[in-house]
């Protein structure tokens, strides 16, 4: 039932490429079943029918209905009640969901830097020698590389404005704040190669600030790696 | 019954001595600002409009020349996006339903000859002009308009030389924290009249609903104003002074602008949802013949939802780098701020039960903004949801929910307006025809736009970035035809607009002289001529009843005006 909530309107989504993506959608495919397919539909069905049902007819006229009486608000008090119980189960899950993908920090694998600036992202990578901030780091410029399977901590940081850090397929997002660095996770689940955009506006190159999540096998990561010693930065890598 | 007794130079043999620009520019007559504002605003409604066109062409076409613009840079479409947006909500929604509509309804409705104090209505007025000049000179200065989004996040605002607009950037917030000032003041003069000058007899359960929601939606406005105010002059200090208020690399903080910002912003919403809720109760209780299901439960759901919306402010920020446990506390605000809403819409609902409903014009828009507004409430869950919010944050899912609500309040709720007080502001009916036209040309055109969008917005589709193709997932052939019939739909929206222009003009001019109460409807304004004198009755009214006794048993007719002794 979960799964199948979660998975339900997986044709509208991108891929889920991320451990949390599809919790993300679960959350998303609750509040569509729960508030469009039932009480959208189900309101708009009253709302209408009541439009027809009432048009003005030759010799029928109104009634008078204060709606103070408790048998006549009952009609919008009971409906609000059982609004007040599904409120309950969306908090529920969207609250479980923004636990896990934000408030909480699972033990990291590795670490990446991310910097945002105008109008360009760059990325240091852990060297060989898995540890950030040493002299075999590898620093990209709009190539994000990851193994899949890894838990990785992002350090999120601006160099001037401010920028979000958005990688659809992993259903993350995070604003950059010049002066902070934000601490996050994410634990890519398959390989690929997919879009990062920037979701804040940050000045007249905000639209030209594409980058790219390369998604990599172990053996794949390995070999960029050693490939990128020699060679900095290198454009795209092999990512199938 | 006596319907044609309007001459139009009735007002200037009242006033043989005023000229034509005091008496339309220097008025303080109420219903004289309430033209000005509207008129302003509707012309600012236009540019809104056309900047809509230009950057919805960029959108589904990147690259072409917009016929009437030309090639739209990626400047030019910052600028274009951020002005839209700020003069809707600032230039048109505010001026048109609180001011122009609170100007208008408030005195004739409560019984008052002008409001209390006609000098402030006027100054505010001439300030909120004084605005919208800034605003439109901001264009023309170098580097052009401000293009960093209406909510002005620093330190992109800030600094020239991130915004590329000296001027555009300065000249903005000084346009909006005049905007501020000018309904800071008339808000003083809605709530005082509305205490004070109320008819003898009506009591508080005796106003109509449009009245209390305008007088809620200008608290609202007061209480929340005064920190966007405070952080605009910062931010122009920071911008011209060179203060760091904002500055993080001096000690500033960029989060705080966007809590001062939302602190108001959310409150804002509110401010121009209720007087759009409150015309839809007036015309369908009218046009249904009924009374309004639970007066007190609307205007409770009122209250609460007003109080509620100062609480739920951070539900914009909850990826901008908050603390994440704050995102929970406003999780639950913002699902609880569902209750009343969902509230009140039941009671519209509810309204049309066991009535006998005539579908013209007004009420076709009344029952379309709750239709509309229904879909703008239900997608706000998804956003509300902090989990969903995540990845929902910043897309077209975002843009296409709070057009939603904010084309049922600002259009919907204005030409619902406007259709249904026409005959009293001008003395003149409208053409139902052409206004049914006009209508579902809207209508449908609306929606159009905007369907599409909330499904490019769960592709992936972010907001704000001028050409998708650089993005090879956003450059997808469906994504490309949804963004292509969301533009023809707005084209084939404004197509239908020039009809209801034709349509007020040729009614002004030839149109079927208005009886005083061509609705048969209940409250004070339509026992005033049509259109009323300045003092607007020759002896003011007394009220008997409350604003909603339609279909009252017992009674040959199926109203009972306000004024009328039993």
């Amino acid at each position: 039932m979960m799964e199948w909530i979660a998975r339900s309107l997986d044709r509208f989504m991108p891929p889920a490429a991320s451990s949390y993506a599809l919790d993300i959608d679960f959350v998303f495919n609750l509040v569509f079943w729960i508030v469009i397919a039932f009480w959208f539909v189900l309101v708009q069905a009253i709302f209408i029918g009541l439009i027809v049902r009432f048009r003005k007819r030759d010799g029928v006229g109104a009634q008078y209905i204060t709606g103070e009486l408790k048998h006549e608000h009952r009609f919008i008090a009971w409906p609000h009640y059982v609004i007040m119980i599904c409120d309950v189960i969306l908090v529920a899950a969207a609250i479980r969901v923004w636990y896990n993908v934000k408030q909480q920090l699972p033990e990291p694998d590795a670490t990446v830097r991310i910097i945002a600036q105008q109008w360009a992202w760059s990325f240091v990578h852990p060297g060989p020698d898995g540890k950030l901030d040493t002299d075999d780091d590898i620093k990209t410029v709009d190539d994000l590389h990851l193994e899949v399977g890894k838990t990785y901590h992002y350090l999120l940081e601006s160099r001037d404005v401010l920028h979000s850090l958005s990688i659809p397929v992993f259903r993350l997002k995070q604003d950059a704040i010049p002066g902070r660095v934000v601490t996050g996770w994410f634990k890519p689940i398959t390989t690929g190669e997919h879009d990062i955009q920037c979701a804040e506006i940050c000045g007249i190159g905000h639209g030209l600030m594409p980058a790219r999540v390369i998604l990599e096998t172990p053996e794949q990561h390995a070999a960029w790696m050693a490939g990128a010693g020699t060679s900095p930065a290198p454009g795209t890598a092999t990512g199938e | 019954m006596a319907t044609q007794h309007v001459e139009p130079a009735h007002e200037h043999h009242a006033h043989p001595q005023e000229s034509w620009f005091r008496h339309y520019m220097l008025s303080t007559d109420h219903k004289i600002i309430c033209f000005q504002y509207m008129f302003t605003g509707m012309a600012l409604a236009v540019v809104a409009g056309f900047f809509s066109y230009v950057f919805r062409m960029q959108m589904a076409f990147p690259g072409m020349h917009v016929p009437g613009w030309g090639l739209v840079t990626p400047n030019e479409y910052n600028m274009l996006i951020t002005n839209h947006g700020a003069i809707m909500i600032f230039w048109v929604a505010m001026p048109v339903l609180i001011a122009a509509f609170g100007n208008y309804l408030i005195p004739l409705m409560i019984g008052a000859d002008d409001m209390v104090f006609p000098k402030v209505n006027r100054l505010s007025y001439q300030i909120f002009l004084l605005s919208a000049i800034v605003l439109i000179a901001s264009f023309f200065t170098q580097g052009g308009g401000f293009g960093g989004a209406w909510t002005i996040y620093p330190p992109l605002s800030a600094k020239p030389e991130y915004n590329l607009t000296p001027w555009g950037s300065s000249l903005f917030l000084v346009a909006v924290a005049l905007e501020f000032i000018a309904f800071l003041l008339g808000g003083i003069n809605f709530i005082t009249t509305a205490m004070n000058s109320r008819a003898p007899g009506m009591s508080y359960h005796h106003i109509p609903i449009v009245v209390w929601m305008i007088v809620i939606a200008s608290m609202l406005f007061m209480a929340s104003v005064g920190p966007l105010i405070a952080g605009a002059i910062m931010l122009v200090f920071d911008q011209t002074l060179h203060t760091a208020f904002f500055d993080p690399n001096r000690g500033g903080d960029p989060i705080l602008w966007q809590h001062l910002f939302w602190f108001f912003g959310h409150p804002e919403v509110y401010v121009v949802l209720l007087p759009a809720l409150g015309i839809t109760a007036e015309i369908i209780t009218t046009m249904s013949r009924k009374k309004l299901f639970a007066y007190k439960t609307v205007l409770n759901t009122a209250i609460g939802t007003g109080v509620l919306s100062f609480t739920v402010w951070a539900h914009h920020q909850f990826v901008a780098g908050i603390d994440p446990r704050m995102a929970n506390i406003f999780t639950v605000m913002t699902l609880i701020i569902s209750i009343p809403i969902a509230e009140m819409m039941f009671v519209y609902i509810a309204t049309l039960y066991g009535g006998s409903i005539t579908l013209n014009t007004p009420m076709l828009w009344a029952l379309s903004f709750i239709f509309t507004f229904l879909i703008g409430g239900v997608t706000g869950i998804f956003l509300g949801a902090s989990g969903a919010d995540i990845y929902l944050h910043d897309t077209y899912f975002v843009l296409a929910h709070f057009h939603y609500t904010f084309f049922p309040i600002a259009i919907i709720g204005t030409f619902a307006g406007v259709s249904f007080w026409f005959p009293k502001m001008s003395g003149k009916m409208m053409n139902d025809t052409l206004g049914k036209i006009h209508f579902w040309g809207t209508f449908l055109g609306f929606n159009g736009i905007f369907i599409p969008l909330f499904i490019t917005g769960m592709l992936g589709d972010h907001r704000r970035i001028f050409d998708h193709n650089f993005f090879p997932e956003l450059a997808t052939p469906t994504l490309k035809g949804l963004r292509e019939f969301a533009t023809l739909s707005l084209l084939f929206m404004l197509a239908f607009q020039p009809i209801w222009f034709y349509n007020v003009i040729t009614s002004l001019l030839w149109g079927k002289p208005a009886p005083k109460n061509p609705w048969n409807s209940n409250t004070l304004e339509w026992t005033a001529d049509s259109p009323p004198p300045h003092g607007n009755w020759p002896t003011l009214p007394i009220v008997y009843r409350g604003p909603y006794e339609y279909s009252t048993p017992n009674r040959s007719e199926d109203y009972w005006p306000q004024n009328v002794p039993s």
